[in-house]
């Protein structure tokens, strides 16, 4: 099949670039080779739309995060996508810690961070009741905050999709060619050709890079556990709290998440393999060690879940975003650790310039793009009448599937049916939380299964968590 | 004279049950059953154990039920129960199936029904 | 009218009984998240059923078909494939459905009656990958027992309560191999008979003091790493165990799910996590009644039916009389009690009343004690006693006819 433009990666990054571009008048793919988009660190991260004073000034990182969270709740009204200015608080515990703060604000000026300021004690109480008795100050920064980082992306992909950009799925790039002018990438029994390449996948970006012999950069899999917390206990946290970095380490985090759950991790650490999603045995009692410096109180006996995502960490620590020396039309857009959720939004608008700088058409902007979705019918958060008139539209919206998030059936019907549409339990979780409650899934998975076998036309033990051989069922006992 | 400790199946409660037996496998005594139903488990269980099961049966006809819970009218002997299954796995009931429907009769001749456990109307 | 929430056997024998106590058949309606009545009963398709209640054992089907049987030939009306999404403190009752939409019912009385959900893995600190095949007991016997798909072939089960005994059984029986049954605590939570009629008859072993710490597998589940704990219930470093299965079932506790509960501010109890009711099982909400699984977790449904009909009791003269003013002594666990149900007891007191209880531990040969505020006037002897098996302790009237409000009832686990 021929494209203008391939983007390999269906991650957060892959699916906003893809939404940015699909404005031009190019035939466009994302190529990823799970069985779902969204599957890897996009899933599994803070969900932190960072202020900017972390990065070094100057740096890919520092200019991407301040511009992408400065863009970022319009994105997200576009898309419909869960977005809270909760502000953010670097926490100090002493006088060191105070030291690092005043260096992170004086940094967060240089870099452009706005409403950004150092505030004391009883202040800090007062707008974080549960925190440590031994906090003595925080850097506050009000307009940062939190996002549901898979909802973005999934929106962003349908988006794309609406605006013509094709998704092909479990398509695991095994080869890339350049051969008449012409990149050739190939699964090993398809061959997709493109003009031009933008490497967005992630913690394998580097592998992708050296099939056109570009081995300027290497990812090095920096996983991190995180455990999830009952809504109940939602009031613990307001802001998202992170502590002063020292040299022990840059702490965890406790942070809402925009659903009102808490999360609380991660841990960090150089693995040898790219998909280490594994919890490592005692792992979760660290963290929640780490975190009650912050909160005391963390009611442990809470969680719901835990989980682990893979940072894409290079030794650079900055982001790579830039054609490949190898090929002007191979774009890299690689290294997107923290706070690359953040920033993505002005990557995607950075992305686009080099396209616009390197591609070999002309671009030409399309008059019917639509850089907004429709909004999903949620009937969790509607109104009593306007429940009533959504299931006089469409009945399924009356049944309820899952009681924990009270997803009902005409949801996850509509998730399947999105243009980049759920076809697994996992997928079908991540766009309509049926199955992220308090039971994890026990009452509604095999519900679920059921709606995902009537419309994918499947016998039901063919349905899977997560793709490939992650099936729930196997065969009839009769 | 052997001494044996069972646990009585016989009722939730789980009586233990100390048990003695003869040369012939005979019970002799039996001591902490909280009933008689404790002293007649013992010599069964003794001399030739036998278990209930359940299980399901694949329905004929349904629209929405593949499958209809069925039990043993009584006890089976135990040594049988993986030889019962397999009549039980290869067995099918056309729809209506009525609680107390006999689903096998006289399973491997050994005096015992299967019966189904449930309605399926239709 | 009096809202039931909830078509298993809980809300089945309440509605009965409220009609029994004079309430008319339109005047009560039972709501149900199933497509059909019977709850969590209908998968239960395993026999030790109805022994107190009926006095012969039955199959959880039988057991909620004489129930449902009961209801078919009144006019009680049970709204099936239907959630209730909300109860308010006034008792107004939301609910929704595919063919009623959006349904709001002013209540006289509710009966709260929705039963337990499983603890899920998520709530368990088990390292390791995330993938299919780690499934709670009851969605396998789900699948095995009312869709009729094996969830697995070679299992591990982690919990020895009852269901994940019963659920090693009907593993086996179907054709799959059961290797192990950890138990993180000393002794079995699952009743004893289940233990020699489900694992021993099938050479299953039970390892107690043992969990699993890790779980393997990119897709689905390859294998689990088993550990035995200490004391502290802590994994003891150099006892780990792999065993290669495709499948980890767990039964690691039921939660009574009270989520529509709280919103109507009904009090819970931090060791039921049910509401805590009095006697009638009326909640601290006034008119808001509770009984069975939601109340607190049974292992005998014919306890469950006892306690409803209690329940349907308490509806039904609520709705007689609902300006009456109770005055309460209240039940406080004594020694080696965990909890005891109901929390308070309404003064005087006309009848003889059925206590229950469990205990923090396992404990041979005991006395139990009943206290009245420090006074014992009643002690029974225990041959066996454990936390897996709740107890009850019937008080007669004429022990109790005395007691005035505020009094302390406390029952204790002693030596004999």
């Amino acid at each position: 099949m021929d494209f203008d433009i391939a983007i390999i990666g269906g991650g957060v990054i892959g699916n906003m670039i893809a939404r940015q571009l699909s404005a031009y008048d190019q035939k466009i793919v994302v190529l990823e080779k799970n069985n779902d988009i969204s599957m890897e660190t996009t899933k599994a991260n803070s969900g932190i739309v960072h202020a900017g004073y972390d990065a070094k000034e100057g740096s890919m990182k520092a200019k991407m995060n301040v511009l992408g969270a400065s863009l970022m709740e319009e994105a997200c009204k576009k898309l419909h996508v869960p977005y809270r200015k909760t502000g953010t608080l670097v926490v100090a515990f002493d006088s060191d810690d105070e030291q690092v703060i005043k260096e992170l604000y004086q940094r967060g000026i240089k870099n452009g961070v706005p409403n950004m300021r150092i505030i004391e004690k009883d202040e800090l109480r007062e707008i974080e009741p549960q925190i440590s008795e031994k906090a003595t100050m925080a850097l506050y920064c009000k307009d940062a905050g939190i996002v549901s980082p898979y909802e973005l992306s999934d929106a962003a992909a349908d988006c794309a999709a609406n605006n013509g950009v094709k998704y092909i799925r479990n398509f695991e790039v095994k080869s890339i060619d350049f051969q008449n002018n012409k990149f050739t990438i190939s699964n090993g029994t398809d061959n997709i050709i493109a003009d031009t390449v933008i490497n967005a996948a992630g913690v394998n970006s580097d592998d992708i890079a050296k099939m056109i012999g570009d081995d300027s950069f290497s990812i090095i899999p920096r996983p991190g556990e995180y455990g999830l917390l009952d809504k109940s206990v939602g009031y613990i946290v307001n802001q998202v709290l992170f502590m002063a970095p020292t040299k022990m380490g840059k702490g965890v985090l406790v942070a809402p998440t925009t659903h009102g759950n808490v999360i609380v991790g991660p841990s960090s650490y150089d693995a040898e393999e790219k998909d280490a999603y594994g919890i490592r045995r005692g792992e979760l009692s660290n963290v929640f060690k780490l975190a009650s410096k912050s909160v005391p109180s963390l009611p442990v006996n809470q969680m719901i879940t835990s989980f682990a995502g893979v940072r894409a960490h290079n030794e650079s620590d900055d982001f790579i975003i830039a054609p490949s020396e190898k090929n002007n039309r191979f774009i890299n857009v690689a290294g997107i650790a923290s706070p690359g959720l953040a920033s993505s939004p002005a990557i995607a608008q950075y992305v686009e310039e080099l396209v616009l700088k390197n591609h070999n058409k002309e671009l030409v902007k399309k008059d019917n793009y639509d850089d907004s979705l429709p909004a999903p019918v949620r009937i969790n958060s509607m109104s009593s009448d306007e429940k009533k008139r959504a299931i006089a539209k469409n009945s399924a919206y009356g049944r309820i599937i899952c009681r924990c998030e009270t997803v009902t059936e005409g949801e996850i019907r509509d998730s399947i049916n999105r243009p980049v549409g759920a076809v697994d339990i996992d997928g079908v979780k991540r766009r309509t939380r049926s199955g992220m409650g308090r039971c994890q899934g026990g009452f509604c998975s095999s519900k679920v299964m059921s709606i995902l076998a009537d419309e994918l036309n499947k016998p039901i033990n063919e349905i899977t968590k997560f793709g490939r051989d992650s099936k729930i069922i196997y065969e009839r006992t009769k | 004279m052997e001494k044996k400790e069972l646990t009585c199946v016989v009722c939730p409660f789980g009586c233990l049950l100390e048990v003695e037996v003869d040369d012939n496998n005979d019970v002799t005594s039996v001591k902490g059953n909280t009933c008689n139903r404790g002293v007649k488990y013992a010599q069964t269980e003794i001399k030739d154990p036998r278990r209930n099961i359940c299980s399901t049966v694949k329905v004929t006809g349904s629209k929405d039920t593949y499958i209809v819970p069925v039990k043993t009218s009584s006890e089976i002997p135990k040594d049988k129960i993986f030889d019962c299954m397999e009549q039980i796995n290869n067995a099918t009931i056309p729809v209506p199936v009525h609680i107390g429907d006999i689903v096998i009769k006289n399973i491997l001749d050994t005096g015992v029904d299967i019966l189904a456990t449930n309605n399926v109307l239709e | 009218m009096l809202v039931i929430i909830g078509a298993g056997p809980a809300g089945m024998a309440a509605a009965l009984k409220a009609r029994e106590e004079g309430i008319p058949d339109k005047e009560i309606i039972i709501i149900e998240r199933a497509k059909s009545p019977g709850g969590i009963l209908e998968q239960c398709i395993h026999t030790g059923f109805g022994l107190h209640y009926f006095k012969e054992e039955i199959s959880g089907p039988e057991y909620a078909a004489r129930f449902i049987e009961e209801l078919e030939k009144t006019d009680i009306e049970i709204l099936c494939d239907t959630m209730v999404t909300q109860i308010t403190p006034s008792r107004k009752v939301t609910a929704m459905s595919k063919e009623k939409g959006l349904i709001e019912i002013q209540a006289d009385a509710i009966i709260l009656a929705m039963g337990c959900r499983e603890r899920p893995r998520g709530a368990l600190d088990i390292a390791g990958t995330r993938p299919a095949g780690v499934m709670t007991a009851g969605t396998a016997q789900q699948f095995i027992n009312i869709e009729g798909y094996m969830p697995g072939h070679t299992c591990v089960i982690l919990g020895s309560g009852d269901i994940g005994l019963i659920m090693a059984r009907r593993m086996t029986l179907e054709g799959a191999k059961v290797k192990k049954v950890c138990e993180l605590l000393p002794f079995s939570g699952g009743l004893k008979r289940n233990i020699v009629q489900c694992l021993d008859d099938y050479n299953i072993p039970l390892e107690l003091s043992t969990t699993v710490v890790e779980v393997h597998g990119k897709d689905r589940l390859t294998g689990v790493t088993t550990a035995k704990v200490d004391e502290n219930l802590k994994p003891i470093p150099g006892t780990e165990e792999y065993i290669e299965c495709d499948t980890l079932l767990l039964s690691v506790g039921l939660i009574p799910e009270n989520e529509v509960s709280k919103f109507a501010g009904v009090q819970l109890d931090p060791k039921t996590k049910g509401p805590i009711v009095d006697d009638m099982r009326e909640t601290s909400v006034k008119g808001i009644f509770a009984c069975g699984n939601v109340l607190q977790v049974h292992d005998l449904v014919d306890f469950v039916t006892m306690e409803s009909q209690i329940a349907g009791k308490g509806a039904a003269e609520f709705i007689k009389n609902k300006d009456r003013e109770k005055a309460y002594a209240t039940t406080v666990p004594g020694d080696r009690v965990n909890y005891i149900v109901p929390q308070k007891v309404t003064v005087p007191v006309k009848e003889n009343l059925n206590f229950y209880f469990r205990v923090k531990n396992e404990y041979k040969n005991k006395k139990i004690g009943f206290y009245i505020n420090g006074e014992k006037v009643y002690e029974k002897k225990e041959r066996k006693l454990a936390p897996g098996e709740m107890n009850n302790l019937l008080i007669k009237q004429e022990v109790l006819k005395g007691l005035k409000e505020n009094d302390e009832i406390t029952i204790s686990v002693e030596e004999a």
